[in-house]
């Protein structure tokens, strides 16, 4: 079994378009969206919600104001400036440390666990999809990006499945982390501007980071024939294989607001060009 | 004022709209607050003029004084410190992990013996510059850091209250966004009109009104998709605050990093325009 997962660092470069169809492509897979706090993948893929489970994670601190005396102890041991001037907790600061809860003289504080969003284990006309929802300004994304990899790899090994493929979310940090440690293959898909070329070399380091092996494909490659040049050259050097090009057309935003994937929506080149990307995955 | 740009999806067009609304006003500053991956500087081609680097305390453990008695690992919430105690007069172990520890201090507040200082850990730089009279302040974080949070709150600190500041926010929803926005005076959310647009715009209002910051929408590339955003908006009383139709020309420019009132000198007004807009819901 091979997990692939799918990144981008710049947001909208394509991920889930790309993704979207190799869920239409493969064969024998379980799809994953991680990208836990702006999931789309859902709108392509049409998922039945076979099993819908609490995420819980983290914890927020609750002031008593019956016990509290207003000493001011907490407020001035909270890094996080979660202390509000009524002692009550501003929730979207706190970090749930606890400090407050240690320092508090008068036993005024406890910890209340986070109910911190929701995943589901689904049935598609492609088979097993495993996303999830955050909570509203909810953290921890990164544990729930765990947890659903967790989940989909199970299923996998239970259902003898051949990949895991993974819908990643844009950045750098916590839950792209949590997407990309310990797969197979990193796919990063990028954008022929500096901005797409600028966090693509930054994903691509972090890729290289944890050891991983990478593939690249470059969406709307004919906005900028030289920008698009440039990422090549830039991938010649870093070793890095250009596995696709796909031309800008604006039948991939008709497809998305008839809720398809591209593959098969219509015959087009872009369908033509993803489908050769995952012969090359393969 | 604090003008946030945000966006539930990532690529709608929020460094597009953050550096040319400061491009078309006096008296600016700009915070690239996309710290993951920040692009502002790509179209502003700022001067930088200093480099500060961004630290988060840790916690280090003077083995002389601890006793191995586990409080710092019982209060750590973040499971960032482990402690074997020592057996058969052997010495006993304590092992930080700093990629897991926010900084929050517990473990130095509350250790019995005093045993622990705690020391800077870099998770990345914030880098200082200007374009003409416009002040720009970006933060970049180290390849590999997960929290970037602390951050995106350390750029913040440079928030200079005499000047219309424009944040330019991280996609998504969770706790870089919320960091970000929070104590601004206004939100211009950019969206694009399609399934994937509304859906993860409806997820960025509800943030917004969760946090009561009062907001607007800009689409963009307005011409390509449907009119659910549009409808969506009517409904929920949301105002749109400015319409950018699709352009190759846009396009092109945009890949090269040319900002579009530079490229197309009429959206100098239009962006004035979205200013005093959001001064008129403000007041």
């Amino acid at each position: 079994m091979k997990q692939i997962v799918v990144i981008s660092g710049k947001g909208g470069t394509g991920k889930t378009v790309v993704t979207a169809s190799l869920a239409a492509l493969a064969k024998n897979k379980v799809m994953v969206d991680c990208d836990v706090d702006a999931a789309d993948l859902h709108l392509l893929l049409h998922p039945t919600v076979k099993e819908r489970h609490e995420f819980r994670s983290g914890q927020s601190a609750v002031i008593d104001s019956n016990l509290c005396k207003k000493c001011g102890k907490c407020a001035l041991v909270c890094r996080f400036g979660a202390i509000k001037i009524d002692y009550t907790i501003e929730p979207f600061s706190c970090e749930g440390c606890a400090l407050c809860s240690h320092i508090c003289p008068h036993g005024a504080i406890h910890m209340k666990e986070n109910l911190a969003g929701e995943w589901f284990v689904s049935d598609t006309q492609h088979g097993p999809f495993v996303h999830a929802k955050l909570g509203i300004a909810e953290e921890n994304s990164g544990k729930l990006v765990a947890k659903i990899r967790q989940i989909a790899k199970e299923l996998a090994e239970k259902q003898n499945l051949n990949y895991v493929i993974i819908d990643g979310p844009p950045g750098i940090g916590c839950p792209v982390i949590a997407s990309l440690s310990g797969v197979d293959c990193v796919l990063i898909v990028t954008e022929p501007t500096l901005s797409g070329l600028h966090d693509a070399q930054r994903v691509m380091e972090l890729a290289k980071h944890f050891n991983i092996s990478i593939k690249l494909v470059v969406n709307k490659y004919d906005l900028n024939l030289a920008m698009t040049q440039r990422i090549e050259e830039f991938c010649r050097k870093q070793d890095v294989p250009v596995i696709g090009k796909i031309v800008f057309d604006k039948t991939v935003v008709k497809a998305l607001v008839a809720g398809k994937t591209i593959v098969e929506y219509a015959e087009c080149a872009v369908g033509d060009e993803i489908r050769k990307v995952w012969e090359d995955i393969q | 004022m604090i003008i946030s740009v945000a966006s539930g999806k990532g690529g709608t067009g929020k460094t597009t709209v953050a550096v040319n609304l400061a491009l078309s006003l006096k008296n600016i500053q700009l915070l690239d607050c996309d710290v993951e991956e920040p692009n502002a500087h790509i179209f502003l081609k700022p001067r930088i003029d200093g480099e500060k680097k961004a630290t988060i305390p840790v916690p280090e453990v003077d083995e002389v004084k601890c006793t191995y008695c586990g409080k710092c690992r019982e209060v750590c919430a973040y499971h960032a410190i482990a402690v074997l105690p020592g057996n058969d007069g052997k010495k006993g172990n304590v092992l930080v992990f700093p990629h897991l520890c926010h900084g929050c201090g517990a473990c130095r507040l509350l250790c019995l013996q005093g045993a622990i200082k705690e020391v800077d850990r870099e998770i990345g730089v914030i880098e200082i510059g200007a374009k003409g009279d416009l002040q720009f302040i970006h933060g970049r974080l180290n390849i590999g850091e997960a929290m970037s949070p602390p951050l995106i709150r350390q750029v913040k600190e440079y928030i200079n209250a005499t000047r219309t500041v424009i944040i330019d926010a991280p996609p998504g929803t969770s706790c870089p966004v919320i960091t970000a926005v929070k104590g601004s005076d206004f939100c211009v959310l950019v969206t694009e009109p399609t399934p994937f647009g509304l859906n993860d715009l409806i997820l960025a209002v509800e943030v917004l009104r969760k946090l009561q910051i009062p907001f607007g929408v800009v689409i963009n590339r307005s011409d390509i998709g449907d009119g659910k955003v549009e409808d969506y908006c009517r409904t929920e009383n949301i105002p749109v605050l400015m319409k950018i139709p699709f352009s190759r020309e846009i396009a092109v420019s945009y890949s090269e990093g040319v900002p579009i009132v530079e490229s197309d000198v009429s959206y100098k007004d239009k962006f004035i325009n979205l200013y005093l807009d959001i001064c008129k819901i403000k007041k």
